[in-house]
């Protein structure tokens, strides 16, 4: 008789159980907020879009902006770019995207296909590449050799990704919103 | 070696203050009667090295932040004014980031030693682990402190640094964001990195603590690598023989440590932690301290962005095992002709490594027409020689090397073949 006692469970084994599990779940929540602290705030979530004017870009070159705290490039491209850039669509990418699927609408609908807007940083470990380097006269990061081409693609290189497109609008011919 | 207390308290209040907190006896049996084997040589003596290293990492830093100020906007500045403006604030931060390196020095003779000696074996495998960890929370410590004075090479040594977790599957992007606490590098992150850096350190003492426990439980292992018979023949007071030892030893040290110091405070560093961070332009030619070069060249030995990360932190994961990996059951590489040999190959492949994490990965060393073989060439090779060496060599020679025979105690391989006269 006292030997089932210690094998069954009892009623006190039970609330054993269930305070303890209790209190993990609880220990759980309490240990949320120190974790999440660490996550953006609203200051930094604030600051999350800026716009732009570009009608100071000439053809041919590019000028850097900052937002989120990172750099992007913003580059009007001459016809010899754009030509180079979709003559690629076909060839072996690591990270196959076409030139037009990169680039957004004007004002007036139809594609810009001067305009291309990255964001700076390497998608291998965040270094930012220096413009109209590498084979491709695209991008090159010294860090640790990648090499993108006048889309923004990778072409070689550790990177594993295409430059980031930012999430961006033209509100006008001349001014872009992103973010 | 646990060994009996020999603590006798010489007055009243010992003998009050024993029966209630025995302070005095643990630091008397540790440090004052704990017998030590009579053979340890000098490169036992790195342990009291480490010692310092981080008391003076732990009174310097604390001094620094009295005056350093955690912003992006003022970080950069307030070094210099600590630099300039500070009373001997030179001569603190001087000592601090030289000490780092100094600290490093240590550690990796420390770790070459336990290597080279066996000390990773049956009993010491919980010793060796606790090491591993305590070189593991330095390189985290140090990595927060070189970001703390917001140069150049601070921003963008912790933007790749990060970024290395955004390599992990499904949850890295996350994670990243939220060791940064914003889309990139800035201000969140400066400040909690400089609070972690304050705590690091303390952690380190608290795993040291147990470091130096569990050698206590096992004792020390020695350069014959066989364990203590006779504690009367083959060991000797830790006090005053292993403390005069660790004293001189200590002094050798001080004076490369003020060479540093005192006649070359910059040549450790790298200029341009001297231009204050710019989050839009990456110097030409990033790379981390020199303490950490082997691991970086692994990384970029690795075209694949995970695959480099993994291997990365694998070259570290990988000493945590060591103890199991080798199967030989000597432990010092006096009696292991063959493994002796490939100890030295493996500090040549790890210096190799540190010479090419700090060359630009496309730098020709032998020319061969329009290419040849390069410094990510080199990488490979000794990338792969680093992770054979345990994962093939440790095992294999264990079961094919014919050991010298081992010398029949400590006290005869001091003293000769002759038996020891007591
Ligand atoms: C394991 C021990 C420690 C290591 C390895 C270490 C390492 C470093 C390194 C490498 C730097 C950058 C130095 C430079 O380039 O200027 C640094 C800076 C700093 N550390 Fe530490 N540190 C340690 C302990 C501490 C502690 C306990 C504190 C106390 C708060 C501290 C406070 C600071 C401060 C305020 C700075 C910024 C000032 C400066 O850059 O010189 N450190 N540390
Ligand atoms: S960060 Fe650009 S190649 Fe590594």
């Amino acid at each position: 008789m006292a030997q089932t006692h210690a094998v069954e469970p009892t009623r006190r084994d039970f609330l054993y159980v269930a305070t303890g599990s209790f209190a993990a779940v609880g220990a759980a929540f309490a240990v949320w907020p120190l974790i999440d602290q660490m996550n953006p705030d609203a200051s930094v979530l604030a600051l999350a879009s800026i716009e732009v004017d570009i009608s100071s870009i000439p053809e041919g070159q590019e000028s850097t902006f900052k937002w989120r705290g990172k750099p992007v490039f913003i580059r009007h491209r001459t016809d010899a770019e754009i030509a180079a850039a979709e003559a690629d669509d076909a060839a072996a990418l690591p990270d196959p995207e076409s030139d037009s699927a990169r680039l957004r609408p004007g004002p007036s609908g139809e594609l810009e296909k001067k305009w291309l807007v990255v964001i700076g940083v390497c998608t291998h470990l965040g270094c930012v590449p220096l413009s109209y380097r590498g084979e491709y006269d695209g991008y090159f990061c010294p860090c640790h050799g990648s090499v993108y081409d006048t889309s923004g693609r990778i072409r070689k290189g550790p990177a594993p990704t295409n430059l980031e497109v930012p999430p961006y609008e033209f509100v006008s011919d001349s001014r872009i919103l992103i973010g | 070696m646990s060994h009996q207390s020999t603590y006798t308290p010489g007055n009243a209040f010992s003998r009050w203050m024993d029966e209630r907190l025995p302070v005095m006896r643990l630091v008397n049996d540790s440090f004052v009667d704990y017998p030590v084997p009579k053979n340890l040589n000098y490169w036992w003596t790195f342990g009291a090295v480490l010692s310092f290293c981080l008391a003076v990492q732990i009174v310097t830093g604390i001094v620094l932040a009295m005056h350093y100020v955690p912003t992006t906007e003022l970080a950069f500045a307030s070094v210099e004014h600590i630099m300039r403006d500070v009373n001997y604030g030179w001569l603190i931060r001087y000592v601090h980031s030289n000490g780092a390196s100094m600290f490093f020095i240590a550690v990796y003779i420390h770790m070459f030693r336990g290597l080279y000696y066996g000390s990773y074996k049956a009993p010491r495998e919980v010793l060796w682990i606790l090491g591993v960890l305590i070189y593991l929370l330095m390189m985290a410590t140090a990595f927060f402190g070189y970001v703390l004075p917001w140069g150049q090479m601070s921003f963008w040594g912790a933007t790749v640094i990060t970024n290395l977790f955004g390599a992990i599957p499904l949850v890295g992007e996350a994670l990243r964001t939220w060791l940064w606490g914003d889309f990139a590098v800035g201000d969140p992150t400066l400040n909690r990195f400089f609070s972690l850096h304050y705590l690091f350190p303390f952690l380190i003492a608290g795993v040291v603590v147990l470091h130096i426990w569990a050698l206590h439980v096992t004792g020390q292992n020695n350069p014959a690598g066989i364990e203590v018979k006779d504690p009367k023949k083959d060991t000797v007071a830790f006090t005053p023989y292993a403390t005069m030892k660790d004293a001189f030893g200590l002094a050798i040290f001080m004076i490369l440590f003020s060479y540093f110091v005192f006649f070359n405070p910059n040549a450790l560093g790298e200029p341009d932690n001297y231009i204050v961070a710019d989050p839009l332009v990456t110097p030409a030619h990033i790379v981390p301290e020199w303490y950490l070069l082997p691991f970086y060249a692994i990384l970029r030995a690795v075209p694949d962005k995970l695959g480099g990360v993994v291997l990365m932190f694998g070259a570290i994961a990988i000493l945590f095992v060591l103890p199991w990996l080798d199967t030989s059951k000597v432990r010092s590489a006096r009696f292991r002709p063959l493994f002796k040999q490939f100890f030295w190959i493996f500090v040549v492949a790890c210096i190799g490594l540190g010479y090419c994490g700090g060359q630009s990965p496309d730098k020709i060393l032998i020319a061969v027409g329009d290419g040849g073989f390069d410094v990510t060439d080199l990488s490979r090779i000794l990338t792969i020689y680093y992770f054979a060496h345990f994962l093939i060599l440790f095992p294999l020679l264990g079961l094919i090397e014919k050991p010298k025979p081992l010398p029949e105690s400590i006290a005869a391989s001091v003293l000769g073949s002759e038996p020891a006269k007591s």
